[in-house]
């Protein structure tokens, strides 16, 4: 039986499932047949889309994908979303628990106006339409980590709606080109968080900790407008990005502070949507992406084999329809506009208020970025990427006199491949922007050479508190300023080895550099190879 | 429409009646009504005034306020109008009460005052059941806001009361604690009277309760009615029931030439979907019982089965032992009515329904009407055997009828006691105000109060005096029960 693989036709956009004789092309085959519910855990399916183009044979099936995201962000604030216990994630087991969160009877929520600023604010930088009346409704179903029953939400009129978010995915041949997609926000809601639940399976037993019940979430639901685990992903790590800059959420994926449910179904193109199923609760970026591209997948496996998609909810929900909220009236919102005379500022959410002071946004950034430095877009996106290396990058170029460019290239590849080996943080780097201005300037005035300035930024990052100049000077490292010596030099290793020289005059392109090698020896390093170089040429072709 | 605008920490659903939450009091039938010993009118002044101008005067103190009041509280435990006595907590509140009389630093009209409270109001540091085994043993670690408020001005907390089991029913019949009987059929009953001048104090913004006002509410006092040409009052036709009985509609009449008599505009008016309200209520009210009820789990607070099989299978025991017949039938209905497929038919359309009584009472308000005069209830209490005769929903639906579609339109309105019926049980007659206009509803009912002069009892009078005839008819209350 062939086995299936997945080739990924057009970028972005078309999966061809084609049989194929034995295993594939990567030595991994993908699983037939179907397991519906579950952990969408081991991605031994998912590999990477090939970026070959390639045109569908006849007999086969093209399948398109799409996926839709609703994405849940605990907002930063400092209490809850309608009651005024902290919110903390290291907190003790039901260490900030208050009446209302735990449900007693009588108690009534109470709307915290920062987590209508965040709801705003993220609606704004997402384009949207902001409702100035919102409801607030109950979504009813039992569970233990919902101690009142029921979930209060904003599903019918929630805060905003009708936006859009950019992101930007890598296509092309070596994935080198990057394109601007987008993906239409439905709506921003604000709703409760619920408790965590901790199975105990030694004592048959669950625990609950209510902590988190009723931290304020904002739920952006995008429409289903990406069609790969990787747009997907894309759109999400944006989002991040937004909120992030917005202080609206921190949004860390591994501390729960962001997770993602994904809807996907998959068609033929041309034709009707297919049924969709959910995945719900990733909460990591790079498994986001697997176990999206895994569900298409396994749809896609489904249908081929001529089985139907069965769309699963939880069997204890939404049986009951939304009831609207009766404890809190109607969230009434304010532009410059239509502020009524007289109204205490305290009292009201001015939008255009908040529209002035919305921070600049990530594409915002990144575009100022291209135009002043002229790096490249994805050079914008990776100063962005991490946390932290976009203020050491402003912070070095404000010290060196060194090319922009410069710059981004040792920040990108240098300094952030030290990082990654050593899996840290910027905030934890041995070296300062200081120190990288330091020795950029010793670079550019040419007083090192580039390899020279490869060597002093390793020792930095080993022994903390040298200097660059103290570093080249430890290790002579500087460069040869006495041309005439550098000419001694490679005249004395010419002589030295005539062998060589007879191989450079012959023609051998790789003489040359046995040559610049040895005066480099010689000189311990301190010449620049270009100039030795140079000279060396100049000197065999007299 | 299940909260009242006001108040915060209720504990479970409201009982749609307008009478104020301090009030004791105790409903429901009893076996034989008897004709209560005669007294002869009452003093015109409302007792409480009585007893706040003695406090202060130091003709009585705090604590022997509170001792007569415990005493009188045991003396009619047959009432089974107590589910908690407050005792320690009372004179305590008696003793602090009294060191600020003695500095003169009383804390208002309510300092030292005795309050009894509905056990539906949460009660920091004394159990608050709601008549359910759901929540027996349940000690809220807070007070209710309007429990704060009368604690603040110093009135002291005499214990909770009976309701119906989380207040669902009108007769005070279907709590776990059994049915309360009715003092009028053994004594006279003590009443705290709510037209006082701390009136203000319990209203008002609740920063707790969303959906209250925000604007300031000033104390107010209550002026006496002088110009009545000034006042329209109205009759709305739809109440005249035939089940309504022919006492409590020659009451309504009697009371609605009075203030023709007097010199008010009587006028006939109109609120055309008054037959809707009931069945409007009811799809509203179980929709939201069965959302509210929801967080009784037995997890956080209140009672918990043994069964420890899974989660599902605890909450099905817990709900099932903890809550009656009662209360689970309004859950399942509100659950019906809240079903995906039956949400539009049912509960958009009875919100729908809603507004449209809430505008016959706009309408009406808005032709000159100021305050609207119908029966309380259909007639006066009827025995309990009677009472219990139709189940809960029933009664419920043709006791209410009157009294829910002022929830539904959230408007202010009161209760006013007018006369005895010939079996010498009470019968009142409602006001109906605008909304926010509670002055001069409180106004109106005031000066009708004034002129009905409803017999008010002195108890310790009624003790004296009554102390014979009281041991009989305890004798017989415990034979009938």
């Amino acid at each position: 039986m062939a086995t299936p693989v997945l080739r990924w036709c057009c970028p972005g956009r078309r999966w061809v499932f084609a049989g194929i004789g034995g295993v594939s092309r990567h030595g991994r085959g993908v699983p037939t047949g179907s397991t519906s519910s579950g952990k969408r855990g081991q991605s031994s399916v998912a590999q990477q889309p090939l970026i070959t183009a390639q045109k569908p044979r006849k007999g086969e099936r093209e399948w398109a994908a799409v996926v839709g995201l609703e994405i849940h962000a605990q907002i930063a604030s400092n209490s809850k979303l309608f009651s005024g216990s902290q919110v903390d994630f290291a907190a003790p087991p039901n260490s900030l628990v208050s009446f209302f969160d735990a449900s007693l009877p009588g108690t009534l929520p109470v709307l915290n106006r920062r987590c209508v600023e965040a709801a705003v604010m993220t609606g704004l930088a997402l384009d949207c339409h902001i409702n100035r009346r919102s409801l607030f409704d109950r979504k009813h179903y039992f569970y233990a980590d919902l101690p009142a029953g029921y979930q209060i939400t904003q599903q019918r009129l929630p805060i905003a709606v009708n936006g859009s978010l950019a992101y930007s995915v890598c296509v092309g041949k070596r994935r080198s080109q990057m394109v601007t997609r987008t993906a239409r926000v439905k709506q921003i809601q604000l709703e409760q968080d619920s408790g965590k639940s901790l199975h105990d399976s030694l004592r048959s037993q669950t625990l609950i900790d209510l902590n988190r019940a009723g931290v304020g979430l904002l739920e952006v639901v995008l429409e289903p407008d990406m069609s790969c685990g990787e747009e997907a992903a894309a759109a999400v790590r944006e989002l991040q990005l937004i909120l992030q800059a917005l202080g609206t959420s921190q949004a860390n994926m591994a501390e729960g502070q962001l997770r993602v449910d994904a809807n996907i179904s998959v068609h033929n193109p041309g034709e009707p949507l297919g049924i969709r199923t959910e995945v719900k609760n990733l909460n990591s970026a790079r498994f986001l992406a697997k176990a999206i591209d895994y569900e298409i997948q396994r749809q896609i496996n489904e249908l081929e084999n001529g089985g139907k998609i069965l769309n699963e909810t939880r069997s204890f929900d939404y049986k009951l329809g939304l009831m609207p909220e009766p404890n809190l009236p109607p969230l009434l919102l304010y532009d410059s506009g239509s502020l009524p005379p007289g109204t205490d500022p305290q009292q009201v959410i001015n939008i255009d208020q908040l529209r002035e002071q919305l921070p600049e946004l990530p594409r915002v950034t990144r575009e100022k970025l291209v135009q002043q430095y002229g790096m490249l877009p994805e050079h914008s996106f990776a100063l962005l990427n991490e946390v932290g290396l976009l203020e050491f990058f402003q912070n070095v170029i404000k010290e060196t006199r060194a090319e922009p460019k410069k710059v981004t290239s040792w920040v990108l590849n240098t300094f952030l491949g030290f990082l990654k080996q050593q899996n840290l943080a910027v905030s934890e780097s041995p070296v300062t922007p200081s120190a990288l201005a330091e020795l950029l300037d010793l670079l550019d005035r040419k007083a090192i050479s580039s390899s020279a300035a490869k060597q002093v930024f390793q020792e930095l990052w080993r022994s903390k508190g040298k200097t660059p100049a103290q570093i080249v000077a430890e290790k002579q490292l500087e460069l040869m300023q006495d041309a005439e010596a550098l000419e001694q030099l490679c005249c004395s290793t010419l002589e030295a080895h005539p062998q060589v020289v007879t191989d450079v005059k012959k023609g051998n392109p790789r003489a040359i550099n046995k040559l610049i090698g040895l005066v480099r020896r010689a000189t311990l390093g301190r010449a620049d190879p270009t100039v030795i170089k140079e000279v060396l040429e100049r000197q065999l072709s007299s | 429409m299940w909260w009242r605008v006001g108040h915060e920490d209720h504990v479970g659903p409201d009982p749609p009646r307008s009478e104020w939450n301090c009030l004791l009091r105790a409903q429901g039938g009893r076996e034989d009504s008897r004709s209560p010993c005669s007294r002869g009118r009452g003093v015109p002044r409302p007792a409480c005034i009585l007893v706040s101008a003695a406090l202060k005067q130091g003709q009585v103190t705090p604590t022997e306020l509170c001792q007569r009041c415990l005493s009188l509280i045991k003396k009619t435990k047959f009432l089974n109008a107590y589910i908690t006595v407050s005792e320690e907590v009372a004179l305590k509140q008696a003793e602090e009460s009294e060191k600020r009389y003695k500095k003169g630093h009383s804390l208002g009209d309510l300092d030292g005052i005795p309050v009894a409270v509905k056990d539906n109001f949460s009660t920091a540091g004394i159990e608050t059941t709601c008549a359910s085994n759901m929540l027996k043993g349940y000690v809220p670690p807070y007070n209710a806001t309007v429990v704060q408020k009368l604690l603040d001005q110093g009135a002291l907390l005499m214990g909770k009361t009976n309701l119906d089991e989380f207040a669902m029913g009108s007769g005070s019949t279907d709590g776990i604690f059994g049915p309360v009987k009715n003092p009028w059929s053994y004594s006279k009953q003590y009443r705290e009277k709510r037209k006082q001048k701390s009136h203000g104090i319990l209203a008002g913004h609740d920063p707790k309760d969303s959906t209250t006002i925000q604007d300031p509410v000033k104390p107010f006092t209550l002026p006496s009615l002088t110009d009545m040409s000034k006042l329209c009052i109205g009759i709305p036709k739809e109440y005249l029931t035939p089940e309504l009985s022919s006492e409590v509609q020659s009451l309504w009449s009697k009371a609605a030439n009075l203030f023709e008599s007097e010199g008010a505009k009587v006028i006939e008016v109109s609120l055309p979907h008054t037959s809707y309200s009931i069945v409007c209520y009811h799809v509203l009210c179980t929709s939201e019982v069965a959302s509210n009820m929801a967080r009784f789990d037995g997890l956080e607070y209140g009672h918990r089965c043994d069964i420890d099989v899974s989660t599902e299978a605890m909450y099905a025991a817990t709900r099932r032992e903890g809550f009656n017949d009662v209360v689970r039938g309004r859950i399942l209905s509100g659950n019906f009515f809240l079903l995906k497929e039956n949400y539009e038919n049912y509960f958009v359309k009875a919100q729908k329904v809603r507004r449209l009584i809430a505008r016959d009472f706009v309408n009406v308000f808005n032709s000159g009407v100021d305050v609207l005069l119908t029966p309380t209830t259909l007639s006066e209490a009827v025995p309990h055997t009677e009472f219990i005769r139709e189940d809960n929903r029933t009664r419920s639906a043709q006791d209410d009828l009157f009294t829910q579609a002022v929830n539904m339109a959230g408007l202010p309105a009161v209760s006013v006691p007018m006369a005895l019926s010939s079996q010498g049980l009470p019968i009142g007659l409602q006001f109906i105000g605008r909304a926010f206009c509670d002055q001069q509803l409180l106004t109106v009912a005031k000066w009708f109060e004034k002129q009905v002069q409803f017999p008010v009892i002195q108890l310790q009078e009624l003790m004296d005096d009554c102390s014979s005839v009281f041991e009989n008819e305890k004798l017989a209350s415990v034979s009938l029960k």
